[in-house]
């Protein structure tokens, strides 16, 4: 069977910056399937849904989640103590697909930064790009430091890094990127996507949409898409997403 | 070991559980989780004449212990259903239905005249989409047109029909009535209650078709009164369906007048709800020495 719920062990849990929690789970079978860029969903006590929220590393034995206080779901979960089982669907949705011997840039905005840690694992010459709205929303950059042979910060206040935006550094290290793949808010994928198409790059970008079931079939998590034939469609995001090549992807 | 199995119009279900449409797909994702013979019967995804996109997102918002939906019936039409999902569908040990919605009496008719010559066991006609411009709910909440479409598909329809009613009506008995009037095989309800949210901050509907359909167990109180007046003024079977979560909501549905059960929201937190449902209503059957599921239907005791 392709799908598979467990009870994850909560092994080791931080608050990594204001309402930013970070959850290291047990769940062998389920980690060690994981791959770059799919996510979790998350059944909280109380809740009619499950909270889908991107895996951002996994090994042979543990799942880890880094993951923003949004909501009353969050919430509750962010009130987890360690040794509590956690009801998770995962892995789900595909990922980021990365090729050998590329440097790729692996561009993350806020709560979007989390999926890119994983991701950056994966190539053989990463350079992270993240941005934040100012210091005190930083987070994992010691951990990206680990695998990257850079990491470029910006913040919206300049109050750490570079003041501006992703898009800015991105500007400046295209020439050298072969490959972006980017994770963040929309408005921020949307100027990624244009500066690859403008330089001829490749472009994977993570999405996200209010989901449901999860894994595609109650059809409510639709985004614009086109088809193999370039046709408009609704695809799904934890089903054909949550990475899509950018040029799939109708803005 | 209880007898589950039920009988609804001559179809034999191996237990009462069935899949709501809407909530399970054509059902291939849950067949990743465990085999569909585990299933009563599976309604598929609500299907029209040509494929439809449906609405943009966001689709979902979650509401107390419930969710607002409107997908608008994205669906890849039902020369698809037929030609790509429904040879699958056939070999997996379970019953399938077809549910259908039009937007005119002659998409019903030809839907229903379609699938008559097809495999499928049920036909399931969707007159309580509330999610939709037209088409949909709006065959649904009047006697005189929830007779006047029950009228039209039957003289199409050679398999046995399903009328899934809609609760957004101030008399779902005299509506009930009507279906069976004109040919109803069987019942099913409720489909979802219309509701909206609203995001404080930026005062817009978190659904983008600004209304959704309500499910959950937040509306299984509704079903459970308008299962059990239904099932007292009708004969034909009703399939009841509303927030059913746990095996003692399928035990109560049924007490309250179901021969059998849809459930859906439920399974987006628990995949794995339909098993758990059927083995607990097993034990209880058992516990209480009752032989057969279909014992249960419509013995309350009302005060």
């Amino acid at each position: 069977m392709r799908y598979n719920t467990a009870y994850a062990k909560l092994i080791k849990k931080d608050e990594i910056a204001e309402n930013i929690f970070d959850f290291v789970l047990e769940c062998p079978p389920l980690a060690e399937k994981s791959r770059a860029g799919q996510f979790a969903h998350i059944a909280v006590p109380g809740k009619t849904l499950r909270r889908p929220i991107s895996i951002c590393d996994a090994d042979d034995k543990n799942i880890r989640i880094v993951f923003q206080i949004k909501g009353e779901g969050t919430e509750i979960l962010s009130q987890s103590k360690v040794g509590d089982f956690i009801d998770i669907l995962a892995p789900l949705g595909h990922g980021f697909n990365i090729p050998k011997e590329k440097r790729i840039a692996f561009v993350g905005g806020g709560i979007g930064v989390p999926p890119m840690l994983f991701s950056a694992k994966q190539a053989d010459d990463a350079v992270a790009v993240l941005g934040f709205r100012n210091k005190n929303a930083v987070i994992l950059t010691e951990d990206f430091k680990k695998v990257c042979s850079e990491v470029l910060v910006a913040t919206d206040d300049g109050s750490f890094g570079m003041h501006g935006f992703t898009s800015d550094i991105l500007r400046n290290i295209i020439d050298d990127t072969d490959m972006v793949c980017a994770c963040g808010p929309t408005p921020m994928l949307r100027v990624i996507a244009e500066i690859c198409k403008e330089n001829n790059k490749p472009c994977q970008v993570s999405l996200e949409e209010r989901m449901g079931c999860g894994i595609g079939a109650c059809l409510v998590c639709a985004c614009k898409t086109l088809d193999k034939d370039g046709n408009i469609e609704h695809s799904h995001v934890c089903k054909k997403g949550p990475v899509y090549n950018a040029e799939e992807v109708v803005w | 070991m209880a007898d589950l199995k039920v009988n609804i119009a001559g179809v034999e279900f191996n237990n009462p559980i069935i899949a709501a449409s809407g909530t399970f797909g054509f059902g291939r994702e849950y067949s990743e989780f465990y085999p569909l013979s585990v299933m009563g019967g599976i309604s598929c995804k609500g299907i029209t004449l040509k494929e439809r996109l449906g609405n943009p997102a966001p689709r979902i918002a979650e509401t107390p212990s419930g969710i607002l939906n409107a997908v608008g019936l994205q669906n890849p039409g039902v020369e698809h259903f037929i030609n790509e999902d429904l040879g699958w569908l056939k070999q997996q040990g379970t019953v399938v239905i077809a549910n259908i919605a039009g937007n005119t009496y002659e998409e019903y008719c030809s839907m229903a005249e379609k699938l008559s010559d097809t495999d499928v066991d049920m036909i399931e006609l969707n007159i309580s989409c509330p999610n939709v411009k037209s088409g949909g709910v709006q065959f649904g909440t009047s006697c005189e047109s929830v007779g006047a479409i029950t009228k039209a598909v039957r003289k199409y329809c050679k398999k046995p029909l399903i009328i899934k009613l809609s609760p957004n009506v101030t008399d779902i008995v005299s509506i009930a009535k009507a279906a069976e009037a004109e040919g109803a095989d069987a019942l099913s309800l409720i489909n979802t209650l219309t509701g909206m949210r609203i995001d404080i901050n930026t005062r817009r509907p978190i659904i983008k078709n600004n209304t959704g359909g309500l499910s959950g167990p937040a509306v299984f109180p509704v079903a459970v009164r308008m299962v059990y007046q239904t099932a007292q003024a009708v004969k034909i079977p009703v399939i009841g369906m509303g927030g059913i979560s746990s095996w003692k909501d399928a035990v109560e549905m049924m007490i309250a007048g179901a021969s059998a059960l849809q459930i859906g929201t439920v399974l987006f937190k628990d995949p794995y709800a339909p098993i758990k449902i059927t083995e607990g209503m097993n034990k209880f059957l058992d516990e209480n020495g009752i032989a057969s599921v279909t014992e249960l239907t419509n013995t309350i005791k009302v005060w």
